[in-house]
């Protein structure tokens, strides 16, 4: 995982809330084995008039001119805007790696789903909690041009205008997506802990480990 | 000091390690494995040079891809067989217990979990899959997880978590003849909203809850997830351990003895404080249907379409008028007279025997609508289907001109050949309306295994508990 540096970058406005992640990616992709090349699928339903299928070359495939992704002006874009409980439904890691593939480093949302907010943590991804307040204001201000600062070290938005927003985020997650730290790793420098807990366990709850 | 509800004891019973900033390294007893969520997962093991912690910890089976007919002609999708043949050798190379396509044991992995005994009070148990939360019922902490988690589940038996708070659902009284778990959950999604249980544990309780056989708690942990909560629970009864004594995965003779003393422990203190708690009453609830794209917005059969005009919020309007636009419905059709493509039978949701038997009472000696271009029962597992073989049920199904076929997750998400067309319409037993789900531009109504047979006589909703009286 690639160190999490503070950068600028135009933002997608996403103006619906509850989206979940069939509608990030849907199913179909799913069926694939890798875990790179989401990026040309994202919302894909939204995105494209037809309908898509893994290893299809989206290149050539019908857009829907409505929607917000397609639009030119917010070409390149590493910040999305959307509403609240995003990334809800079902688990899918591919959700957040679609949004990483396609090239998102932060989402700001009032809410995210839970296991969604996790998942983005690990895939080099920043989910950024505003108030329903401010994200409300950054939507009426979002549109071609609207650029903004994601600085995770100082944990803050900052508009063009010098205004920032502060977020909060968990310490050793900061840590974590600072550093591009794996997390197996970190883990396994528990390694005596988990052994010794699970020879205690093996005492007192044996039929935890038994095998037919 | 205030005592420990259920969820807080599972928790304590399962930290290895507290972090300086409160996160927790909890200790992972069972970890089920399917193919969809893990090939990246198992590929990240191999690529970090890593091995299974505990192999004897996992149990895999492949659910979401398989055909649900014609079993013996393969997999003819070259992505779904793909998947289907990546877990079959990431399981033999790691020397994980696979149960096969072939293996009459073979099923949804949320299905086959309890009915195998590999899901036990007091465990932790994961799964790449969000419905995990199913465990719950037998008073075990289970949650879905995501692809890396997996991986790490695999690599140490152990995931980084936080603590969630604590809720409480209280559903007092009883449920009215015909009315059922899946009813129950749908009322308490509807009351609490899908995003209401967001950060908590929901822990269900009360005499309905109670009076729920294991099938039924099932189905309401099922959907616990739906409401926004990654696990939801029961305390441990008589009726938990009925179920499991016996089961090939669950222990015996003196073990079990020891067990079940242990278990005896697994339900709320008296005095356990609870962050939140909801109360509902049974007897006010009536059968559920779904009528747009969220299982939120959900209503009783004798109702209505309700009409975004009158809901106050903005946001919530909006998503009613995009629902109602992709499930062409107009406010105020009422919802018996929705009509019904398709009905499909089946999920991890209700695919359990109770599930089909109930189902097979209400089309026994009818026949499908004409209007109906199929009705689809895909038990839950191999065992559940032969079960249901041996008490006759698959006659009666098709007697009545319903499809009985193999066990998977089939039309539940669409991703084997099950799948509605665009613009089609479902009555569905399984657990999410969400647009596309069950086929690109299909439209899912969710309801109980009853009320899906019921619709597929008539061709149109009905009111099953009013049936019952006619
Ligand atoms: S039946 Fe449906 S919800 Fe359950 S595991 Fe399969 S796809 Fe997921």
């Amino acid at each position: 995982m690639k160190p999490f540096k503070k950068f600028t970058s135009r933002v997608v406005p996403l103006d619906r809330a509850n989206v979940d992640t069939d509608a990030i990616i849907p199913k179909q992709f799913l069926k694939s084995i890798r875990r790179s090349g989401f990026g040309p699928y994202l919302f894909d339903e939204w995105r494209y008039l037809d309908r898509g299928e893994p290893d299809m070359d989206c290149s050539h495939r019908p857009l829907n001119p409505e929607f917000v992704l397609n639009l030119p002006c917010y070409a390149g874009a590493r910040i999305l805007l959307v509403r609240k409980n995003f990334g809800c439904g079902s688990s899918r890691e591919h959700a957040p790696w679609a949004l990483e593939d396609y090239g998102f480093r932060a989402i700001i949302a009032p809410s995210f789903a839970d296991i969604f907010y996790n998942n983005c943590f690990k895939n080099g991804i920043l989910p950024i909690v505003l108030d329903e307040a401010t994200v409300d204001r950054l939507f009426s201000e979002a549109g071609p041009g609207f650029e903004l600062t994601v600085d995770l070290e100082s944990q803050t938005v900052a508009t063009p205008f010098g205004e920032t927003f502060h977020f909060d985020v968990d310490a050793s997650r900061k840590h974590r997506l600072l550093n591009g730290l794996d997390d197996i790793g970190l883990t396994l420098q528990h390694a005596d802990a988990i052994r010794a807990y699970e020879a205690a366990r093996r005492k007192s709850a044996p039929w935890l480990f038994a095998v037919p | 000091m205030s005592g420990k509800t259920l969820y807080d004891k599972l928790w304590d019973d399962h930290v290895v390690h507290v972090d300086a900033d409160g996160s927790c390294l909890i200790y992972i007893d069972r970890h089920l494995i399917h193919e969809v969520t893990s090939p990246q997962a198992f590929e990240g093991l191999r690529m970090a040079g890593r091995v299974p912690w505990r192999v004897d910890a996992n149990l895999a089976v492949a659910d979401h891809n398989v055909p649900t007919a014609d079993r013996d002609r393969g997999i003819a999708d070259p992505v779904s067989r793909l998947q289907v043949e990546t877990l079959d050798k990431n399981c033999a190379d790691f020397g994980i217990t696979e149960f096969a396509m072939d293996d009459v044991r073979q099923g949804i992995v949320h299905v086959i979990g309890p009915e195998q005994g590999a899901t036990l009070p007091g465990m932790t148990i994961v799964c790449g899959d969000s419905h995990t939360s199913t465990h719950g019922a037998f008073g075990a902490l289970a949650f879905g997880i995501g692809t890396s988690e997996v991986e790490h589940v695999l690599a140490t038996q152990c995931l980084v978590q936080r603590k969630a708070k604590n809720m409480l659902v209280r559903v007092q009284g009883k449920l009215a003849p015909g009315v059922t778990a899946k009813d129950l959950v749908l009322a308490v999604i509807a009351r609490i909203g899908t995003a209401g249980g967001t950060g908590y544990t929901i822990e269900f309780a009360g005499e309905a809850i109670r009076g729920l056989s294991m099938e039924g708690r099932m189905t309401v942990c099922n959907m616990a997830i739906e409401a926004g909560a990654r696990a939801g629970l029961v305390a441990v009864d008589e009726v938990t351990l009925d179920y499991l004594e016996g089961r090939p995965f669950a222990p015996a003779g003196a073990l079990w003895e020891r067990a079940v003393e242990a278990w005896k422990d697994l339900h709320s203190d008296p005095d356990a404080v609870f962050d939140k708690v909801v109360e509902i009453d049974a007897a006010s609830i009536k059968p559920q249907v779904t009528w747009g794209t969220s299982p939120e917005q959900v209503v009783a059969v004798d109702a209505e379409v309700p009409d975004p005009a009158t809901e106050a919020d903005p946001v919530r309007r909006e998503s009613m008028e995009r629902a109602l636009q992709y499930m062409d419905l107009l406010p105020g059709t009422p919802i018996g007279a929705i009509r019904v493509d398709r009905v499909f039978i089946g999920s991890c949701t209700n695919a359990r025997i109770e599930d089909l038997r109930a189902a097979a009472e209400v089309v026994r000696g009818h026949k499908r609508a004409a209007s109906v271009k199929q009705a689809l029962v895909v038990p839950g597992s191999g065992l559940v289907k032969r079960q249901a073989e041996q008490e006759g049920l698959d006659k009666v199904f098709l007697e009545a001109g319903f499809e009985w076929r193999d066990p998977g997750c089939s039309m539940c998400l669409a991703m084997n050949a099950d799948r509605l067309e665009p613009g089609e319409r479902c009555a569905s037993t399984s657990n999410r309306n969400f647009e596309g789900r069950q086929g690109y531009g299909g439209r899912t109504h969710l309801v109980s295994p009853a009320m899906a047979a019921a619709a597929a006589i008539h061709g149109h909703f009905v009111d099953i508990t009013e049936r019952g009286r006619a």
